[in-house]
């Protein structure tokens, strides 16, 4: 890696003001990613600002009918949470599944979600189960933050403080990994909350995205047959040495399918 | 038995240095005044280099020297086997420089090193330094690379050709398939492997001033090797100023065998900067430089009689050398492909014609098995084949072409004579343990769940411990294929045994050590096994081929045989006795018939201590050295059988039961012999679904790191139901035949053939490894909604 400074924030308006004042600086959250990208001198950043030091961002409560979980919570704290597992189990299965132990010891959500892989598992929670992302200076609609590949609403000086989650009646995520990084070729995570069925798909196209044919189709019968005829277009889809976008195509059916059997 | 001796599962010794964080690995060692090398390596697959401007690097902060191509006139990296083709000529031998001289032929090819205080420095060094390429159209793929008209890699290789290579009677096989009742053919691919061993390579290049002497530290499988070639052939340094030393490697799977530029370049650098120089590879130059394996393309036939009995194999391969030749790349698709395609069986005619090629990709070289799983996937995966094509049950078909038990030594028409061997039992050992009987069952309980159940035997004989030298010799081979032993009685009678194999996780501190405790009748705590510092051990070939225990272990056997026998004359001297009346057993010599004997230890000291000792007829000391040149190889053979289930709905494959019974002669270690045949068949199963070096057309690896080529994980493998059966190798003392590679050959047909036949229902024919996903969904929707695929 290039040399950086490294700065430990002691507030979430300590990084943001340190971020906000220098462009070439980074936040540093878990660094899943960002450590590895570093190391392979494919960024060069001024200063790293580590979000570890503050306590503020970690944690899961539950607050009134929503699972709020702090930006800094590595992903085995929500995978082993009593709280997630009696709200949301569907939620502590995908953060079970994300990467390997490593991973798991050491990423945290905000980093995820704020780093937008195409690949990533938690997109499709964030999307599927309408959660909204807090920040330090907002609340965002799931709908609204993920913009395109590794692109969100986060503004320069903008922190995720925690995700909040309402908590579904059904949720189920199913997904088929990538066999060597064990991200989502293909990941669906379907919800039914209040009512309304949200159908949400990681890895198989450059952002995730809702599948409303199927979001309609579930709405009207709650049932893995409901959507089994339901195909997804290959188009726009990723293609790779993996999967082609014909194959992954398919796949957000058969994950989709899974995804409802798993949620009851 | 003893609880130390021959047969008895002990515990590994060296293993509490490694669990414990205390081996020492080339990495970890650090020499006072050490610098760091870093290099600079192709971007390009194929270009000339116009310029390369080093005069910035050179300047940066920390740089003590750069050196490019032009600034490094030694000698080519040598390749240590020379093929003849079909008409005479010897192959093609293009120069393989250290440091790219005007031409870059493959992703990671190096062209300069800077030396500096820090790895960092000498990295940011390196992005100064200013390269002006012309890219050249590159070719990857062997079949392509032969075409006319494809991009040419050497001046001295034309077509890229390295060699037109045969083996076999042409004109029978041809006669055999005029008068066959059936004919199988075959299209198939092995595909290209990433070694992938744990511990990156490295290396630490240092001079001595004073005396003149080099030391190289380097994570090799076979030091004498290395300072033969680096210093007969590159560097020009006299064997006794040049000292490699192999610590503690961590893993090597073949990679480990060759002589690399990083190796030389930091030898040859230190003296010009006084100081030792590091290099260690990152995993991505492990990708990029490390020798990768198999990358064959094969067309095979089988010719049958009407009763299923073999008449002849004809088989014409194509394989991938990469840029250059690795150490001993030419070997591999050629004697140790071509002689093993008789298989378990008594087919009386085979022919193979293999053509290599240069292509633009990273060089190929043997990777665990080396060959022989090549020649084991083509002949498993054809007699399955047949067996589907003709209705005959596969273990029938294997049952009535194996070679007869009665039948050893036999004579292949390959060349290789197999001394023993038991196929029927290893076949019914393995067809029980794995209830093949039962399998319609499984397979009709896995169609309720929806899945696709398919069962699948791969039988498999391999040529270990690869010999004798004088016949290798004749065949293009340019070292011996001997190994040494010395055995150093310690004048308190415990032991160092200098072994000039090599242990990279195989495990010879216990193995050896049982060796001398069964012997010699001591405690395996005065019993020290050392390997892998030339300027310890007498001289040796190393570690691969499964050959330490046949080879290594043999010239242990013949040293201790020689410290026995000096041993028994010291004795009757003591005993006041007759030589030919000593007997040695349990650590005692004694006088046969008598109660009269002194301990081993006490001889041991009289040897040092030579102060009532036949002086006159005997030097003093009890210190021996053998060298043991096989007389064959070992035939380690063996049945695998795999159960995979296959997931309608994408295609995944899951390995749900794998079985294997082998013959790998007598077992030492029967634990570590489990462990070996775990890894191998890890390894295996990896290659069948799993792993593959995927290169873009212009020549990018682009499965240049674990994002992207996949390794088997536990989470991938079911537990192993192994078990072996003895046959005993006639011509070594020991009667062991190797195990190392056994799983690694036998596991990819078995998993292949067990796929075949989950999908035969369907009509799907044969499919290439790694059987992926993606592969088999297609394969899947093709047949069942041909619009979809």
């Amino acid at each position: 890696m290039y040399n950086f400074e490294y700065r430990q924030a002691q507030s979430v308006a300590d990084a943001a003001k340190a971020v906000g004042a220098d462009e070439e600086a980074k936040l540093l959250a878990g660094g899943m990613t960002l450590i590895p990208t570093l190391k392979q001198r494919l960024a060069k950043p001024s200063d790293l600002i580590d979000l570890g030091g503050i306590a503020e961002l970690k944690g899961i409560k539950r607050e009134g009918n929503a699972v709020v979980i702090g930006a800094m919570t590595r992903h085995v704290e929500v995978a082993t949470s009593d709280v997630v597992k009696g709200a949301i189990p569907a939620l502590s299965h995908l953060a079970e599944g994300i990467g390997d132990p490593q991973v798991r010891n050491r990423g945290t959500i905000g980093g995820s979600i704020a780093n937008n892989d195409p690949a990533a598992d938690y997109p499709a929670a964030v999307l599927g189960l309408n959660a909204t992302v807090i920040t330090n200076k907002r609340r965002i609609a799931a709908d609204d933050f993920f913009k395109a590949m590794f692109e969100t609403a986060l503004a320069a000086d903008e922190i995720v403080t925690a995700v909040s989650f309402p908590v579904p009646e059904k949720a189920g995520y199913a997904k088929f990994p990538n066999p060597a990084s064990r991200y989502a070729v293909v990941g669906v995570l379907v919800a039914r909350t209040g009512g309304a069925v949200r159908v949400a798909v990681t890895g198989a196209g450059p952002v995730v995205f809702r599948q409303k044919e199927m979001e309609a189709a579930l709405g009207k019968s709650w049932s893995a047959d409901a959507i089994a005829g339901v195909k997804q277009s290959a188009g726009g889809l990723n293609s790779d040495i993996h999967a082609s976008a014909e194959y992954r195509a398919h796949l957000v059916t058969v994950m989709a399918k899974r995804a409802v059997a798993a949620a009851g | 038995m003893s609880a130390t001796g021959i047969g008895a599962p002990v515990r590994r010794k060296e293993d509490s240095r490694f669990l414990t964080g205390r081996g020492t690995y080339t990495d970890d060692i650090n020499r006072p005044g050490q610098v760091h090398a870093f290099l600079l390596r192709s971007p390009h697959a194929h270009a000339e280099l116009r310029r390369v401007d080093t005069t910035s690097a050179k300047a940066a902060p920390g740089v003590l020297a750069v050196f490019a191509g032009a600034d490094m006139q030694v000698g080519g990296l040598p390749c240590g086997w020379l093929i003849h083709s079909k008409d005479g000529n010897p192959m093609a031998e293009p120069p393989h420089p250290v440091l790219a001289q005007g031409k870059v032929r493959h992703v990671g090819d190096p062209i300069a090193v800077v030396i500096a205080e820090t790895r960092a420095q000498a990295k940011d060094a390196a992005e100064l330094i200013v390269v002006d390429y012309q890219p050249l159209p590159a070719v990857v793929a062997g079949e392509d690379a032969l075409k006319p008209g494809a991009p040419q890699l050497h001046e001295q290789a034309k077509g890229n050709l390295c060699y037109d290579w045969h083996l076999g009677d042409k004109q029978a096989v041809d006669a055999a398939f005029a008068k066959a009742a059936h004919v199988t053919r075959l299209d198939i691919v092995n595909n290209r492997l990433v070694a992938n061993p744990m511990e990156p390579r490295a290396a630490i290049g240092e001079y001595d001033r004073a005396s003149g002497e080099y030391t190289l530290y380097t994570t090799s499988q076979n030091p004498h090797v290395i300072r033969l070639l680096m210093g007969a052939f590159v560097l020009q340094l006299p064997e006794h100023k040049l000292r490699v030393v192999a610590p503690d490697v961590g893993g090597g799977f073949g990679s480990k065998i060759y002589h690399y530029a990083e190796e030389a370049i930091v030898t040859w650098a230190a003296p010009h900067v006084g100081r030792p120089i590091k290099w260690t590879a990152e995993r991505g130059e492990s990708f990029a430089s490390d020798a990768q394996g198999r990358d064959h393309v094969t067309h095979a036939e089988l010719a049958l009689d009407k009763d299923g009995k073999f008449l002849a194999l004809r088989v014409a391969t194509i394989a991938n050398l990469g840029a250059y030749l690795s150490t001993f790349s030419t070997a591999i698709p050629t004697y140790l492909y071509g002689t093993l395609l008789a298989g378990t069986y008594t087919t009386p005619a085979v022919y193979v014609e293999v053509k290599s090629a240069f292509t633009n990709t990273v060089p190929v070289d043997a990777y665990r098995g080396a060959g022989r799983p090549e020649a084991c996937y083509v002949i498993e995966r054809i007699v399955d084949t047949a067996a589907r094509e003709l209705k005959i049950d596969p273990a029938e078909l294997r049952r009535r072409n194996f070679i007869p038990k009665d039948a050893y030594p036999y004579q292949t028409p390959v060349a290789l004579t197999y001394d023993s061997g038991d196929y029927f039992t290893t076949l019914d050992m393995a067809m029980k343990a794995a209830d093949y009987a039962g399998f319609a069952q499984r397979r009709e309980a896995a169609a309720k769940r929806g899945k696709l159940r398919g069962i699948g035997i791969a039988t498999y004989i391999e040529a270990c411990g690869i010999a004798p030298s004088a016949v290798a010799g004749a065949l293009g081979a340019r070292a011996g294929l001997y190994e040494t032993a010395e055995l150093r009685v310690h004048p308190t009678g415990s032991v160092t045994v200098f072994t000039g194999t090599h242990s990279h996780g195989q495990g010879h501190e216990t193995t050896f050590a049982q060796l001398v405790s069964d012997r010699l009748g001591l405690p395996l705590e005065m019993i020290d096994v050392v390997h892998g510092d030339t300027n310890k051990i007498p001289f040796g070939m190393g570690t691969y081929g499964s050959r330490s225990l046949p080879v290594g272990g043999s010239a242990l056997v013949k040293a201790m045989d020689k410290v026995v026998n000096k041993g028994k004359k010291i004795a009757a001297h003591l005993l006041e006795a007759a030589e030919a009346d000593i007997e040695f057993k349990d650590g005692k010599f004694s006088v046969a018939g008598t109660d009269r004997n002194v301990a081993f230890g006490q001889v041991a000291f009289a040897a040092y201590v030579p102060h009532n000792y036949p002086i006159e007829e005997l030097e003093p000391g009890l210190d021996e050295t053998a060298f043991y040149d096989p007389k064959n190889f070992t035939y380690p053979a063996g049945c695998h059988i795999a159960e995979i289930e296959i997931d309608r709905d994408t295609g995944d494959v899951a390995v749900v039961r794998f079985t294997a019974a082998d013959d790998f002669g007598r077992i030492i270690n029967p634990m570590i012999v489990e462990g070996q045949v775990h890894g191998g068949l890890a390894q295996g199963i990896g290659q069948a679904l799993y792993e593959n070096a995927v290169y873009s057309d212009d020549g990018q690896l682009v499965t240049g790191s674990f994002m992207d080529y996949c390794m088997p994980r536990a989470d991938n493998l079911p537990s192993f139901d192994v078990a072996t059966h003895a046959t005993l190798c006639t011509h070594n003392p020991l009667g062991v035949k190797g195990c190392g590679e056994a799983g690694a050959i036998g596991a990819p047909a078995a998993i292949m053939n067990a796929v075949a036949d989950a999908l035969a229902p369907l009509g799907i024919g044969s499919l290439d490894m790694p059987a992926t996903p993606e592969r088999i969904w297609r394969a899947i929707a093709a047949k069942t909604m041909p619009q979809a695929a």
